[in-house]
C-alpha cells in the first residue's frame, strides 16, 4: 500500500481529481496549504509599500493506494498537474505499514 | 425646526453612527486576523463611552453659552433639553446629530495606535481626550474664537480632521513602533472588508457632510454634491498615482483616495461649489498619496495612515476652503475664498484656526498619553504583540479554527 502526496497548484484540483478517479482511485483528501519549491513568490503593494510574500497557495492532495494502482495513480497526477512552469509541484510517494476503516475494522488493502 | 429638517437631521444622525462601524472594518480589513477584533473593539467603545460622557458633560461644555473657549455645565445632564418647549426638541436633536461625530473623533485615532495599545489604556484615553481635546476645540471652532474671526469649517474638517489627525501623531510618538516595523509590515488581512468600510463611510458621509446644513435646504444640498464629487474625484487622483508611481490601480489606492477625499470636503462641504470639489478632491488624492509615505522617512509608526489621510486630507481641505469659498452662491454671509475675492483673508484666518487646534490637540493629547504610561501603561506586553491583542485582551478569535469545545464538558 502507498500513501501519495501530492503538492500541487490550486487551479489543478479538478483535473487531478477527475485524472484520478479515471485510473480507479476512489477516495483522496485535500488540503489548502503554502509553500515555495523553485517558485518565487509575489509582490503585493499596499498604499506604495511592497510586501514580498514568499509562500504561494498550494493543494496538498492525499491517497492511499494499492502497490498496483501507485504507478497509474502517480502517472494520472503527474500527466493532469503539468504546465511547464515553474510552481507545477511534487508528487511523493511513502510505503504504508497499515489502513484501518474505522467504520468496519477492515484492514491492509481491505481498508483502501 | 420644521419637520422636513429634523427628519433630515434625524436621517443624519444616523448615517454618522454607522460611519464608525464603518471606520472599525475600514481599519479592521488592513490590521492582521490576530488583531482585528481588537480594533474593531476600540471603534466600539467609543460607541459605548461617548454617548453617555457627551449627554452627560460633553455636549455643555462644547456648546453651551457664549465662552471664546469653553462652555458651561448649564446643559449638563441634558438639564432644559426637552421635547414639549418652543423648539419643539430641536436643542435635542442637535446634541444627538453632533454626539454622533464626538463618537467617531476619538474612533479615528484607533487606526494609528493599532496592534500595541493595551485596551485599558484605549479605555480611558477615548473619553479623557474627547473632554480635554475634543470639547474645548469644537467650541472654539463652533461659537467660540475661531468661528468668530470667521475661519469657517462646515462638518469638521478642522475640529475632527485635523484635530485627531495630529493627536494621532502624538499618541504613536509617545507609544512607540510596533516591535519590527518598518521591516516588518503585514498587508491587510482583509481587502473586502476595507472596501465594505470604505463604502460605508461614503455613504455615512453624506450625513456627517449634508447634515451638518441642520435643515434641508439648499446648502445640504450642495454639501451632499461635494461629497459626492470630491471623493471620486480624490479616489481617481489616489488610484492613478500608485498606477503610475508603483505599477497598478489597487482597491486600497482607491478605497485611501476616496477616504481622503471625503475627510478634505467636510470643512468646505457648505462653503464651495460648482466644480471645486473636483479640483480639492484631485489635488487631495496625490497630495495625501505621497504623504502616506512621511511616516517611513521621519520614522512614527502610524499604523494606518490616519496622520496621513485625516491630518493632511483635512489641513488641505481646510487650507482649500480658505480659496474656493463661494459665499455669493450660497446666499450666505461668510468670508469669500481667494478665487472668489475675498483676498487672503480667509486663507489667514484658516491657518490661525488649525494652527491652533495642531499646537493645542499635540501637546494635550501627548500630555494625556504620558499620564497613561506613567500609571497603567500604554503598550501590550511584548510576548501579547506577538501573539497577537484579540486573544489576550478579549479571549475572541476573529477567525476560528473550528475546533473548540465548551468548558466543563
Amino acid at each position: 500500500m502507498k500513501l501519495i502526496i501530492a503538492f500541487i497548484k490550486p487551479f489543478n484540483l479538478e483535473q487531478v481529481r477527475d485524472s484520478l478517479k479515471s485510473v480507479g482511485v476512489s477516495g483522496m483528501s485535500v488540503s489548502d496549504i503554502s509553500g515555495f519549491g523553485r517558485q518565487r513568490g509575489q509582490t503585493e503593494v499596499y498604499r506604495g509599500a511592497e510586501y514580498e510574500v514568499e509562500f504561494v497557495p498550494k493543494v496538498r492532495l492525499e491517497v492511499i493506494v494499492t502497490d498496483e494502482l501507485a504507478g497509474p495513480a502517480v502517472a494520472a497526477i503527474e500527466s493532469s498537474a503539468h504546465s511547464g512552469e515553474i510552481g507545477d509541484g511534487k508528487i511523493v510517494v511513502v510505503a504504508v505499514e497499515d489502513v484501518v476503516r474505522i467504520r468496519t475494522g477492515e484492514r491492509g488493502a481491505d481498508a483502501i | 425646526m420644521d419637520s422636513g429638517d429634523a427628519a433630515w437631521v434625524l436621517t443624519s444622525a444616523a448615517l454618522v453612527l454607522f460611519m464608525t462601524p464603518g471606520l472599525a472594518l475600514f481599519y479592521g480589513g488592513m490590521d492582521r486576523t490576530r488583531n482585528v477584533l481588537n480594533m474593531l473593539m476600540m471603534n466600539f467603545w467609543c460607541l459605548l463611552i461617548i454617548p453617555i460622557v457627551w449627554a452627560v458633560v460633553g455636549f455643555s461644555l462644547a456648546q453651551s453659552g457664549d465662552g471664546a473657549f469653553l462652555g458651561n455645565l448649564d446643559l449638563a445632564f441634558l438639564r432644559g433639553l426637552g421635547i414639549t418647549g418652543e423648539d419643539g426638541g430641536s436643542a435635542l436633536l442637535t446634541v444627538a446629530f453632533l454626539g454622533m461625530f464626538a463618537v467617531i473623533t476619538p474612533a479615528l485615532i484607533s487606526g494609528a495606535v493599532a496592534d500595541r495599545m493595551k485596551f485599558s489604556a484605549w479605555a480611558i484615553f477615548a473619553p479623557v481626550w474627547l473632554l480635554l481635546v475634543f470639547v474645548p476645540v469644537f467650541k472654539w471652532v463652533y461659537g467660540g474664537w475661531i468661528g468668530d474671526r470667521g475661519a469657517l469649517d462646515f462638518a469638521g474638517g478642522t475640529a475632527i480632521h485635523v484635530n485627531a489627525g495630529i493627536a494621532a501623531l502624538a499618541a504613536v510618538l509617545v507609544l512607540g513602533k510596533r516591535k519590527g516595523w518598518p521591516s516588518q509590515g503585514h498587508p491587510p488581512h482583509s481587502m473586502p472588508l476595507v472596501m465594505l468600510g470604505t463604502g460605508i463611510l461614503w455613504f455615512g458621509w453624506f450625513g456627517f457632510n449634508a447634515g451638518s446644513a441642520l435643515a434641508a435646504n439648499g446648502q445640504a444640498v450642495q454639501a451632499f454634491m461635494n461629497t459626492f464629487l470630491a471623493a471620486a474625484a480624490a479616489g481617481l487622483s489616489w488610484g492613478f498615482v500608485e498606477k503610475f508611481r508603483d505599477g497598478h490601480f489597487t482597491n486600497l489606492g482607491v478605497a485611501s483616495g476616496i477616504v481622503a477625499g471625503l475627510v478634505a470636503i467636510t470643512p468646505g462641504a457648505g462653503f464651495v461649489a460648482g466644480m471645486s470639489p473636483i479640483w480639492i478632491g484631485l489635488a487631495t488624492g496625490v497630495i495625501c498619496s505621497f504623504a502616506v509615505g512621511l511616516k517611513n522617512k521621519a520614522g512614527y509608526d502610524d499604523a494606518m495612515d490616519v496622520v496621513g489621510v485625516h491630518f493632511v486630507g483635512g489641513l488641505v481641505g481646510s487650507l482649500a476652503v480658505g480659496l474656493f469659498a463661494d459665499p455669493e452662491f450660497f446666499g450666505g454671509e461668510f468670508l469669500a475664498g481667494a478665487f472668489y475675492g475675498g483676498g487672503f483673508k480667509l486663507l489667514g484666518e484658516q491657518f490661525l484656526g488649525n494652527g491652533a487646534t495642531i499646537a493645542y490637540s499635540f501637546v494635550v493629547t501627548t500630555l494625556i498619553m504620558l499620564a497613561l504610561k506613567a500609571t497603567i501603561g500604554v503598550r501590550v506586553a511584548e510576548g501579547v504583540e506577538d501573539s497577537g491583542l484579540d486573544l489576550a485582551e478579549h479571549a475572541e478569535t476573529a477567525y476560528s479554527s473550528g475546533s473548540a469545545t465548551l468548558a466543563g464538558h
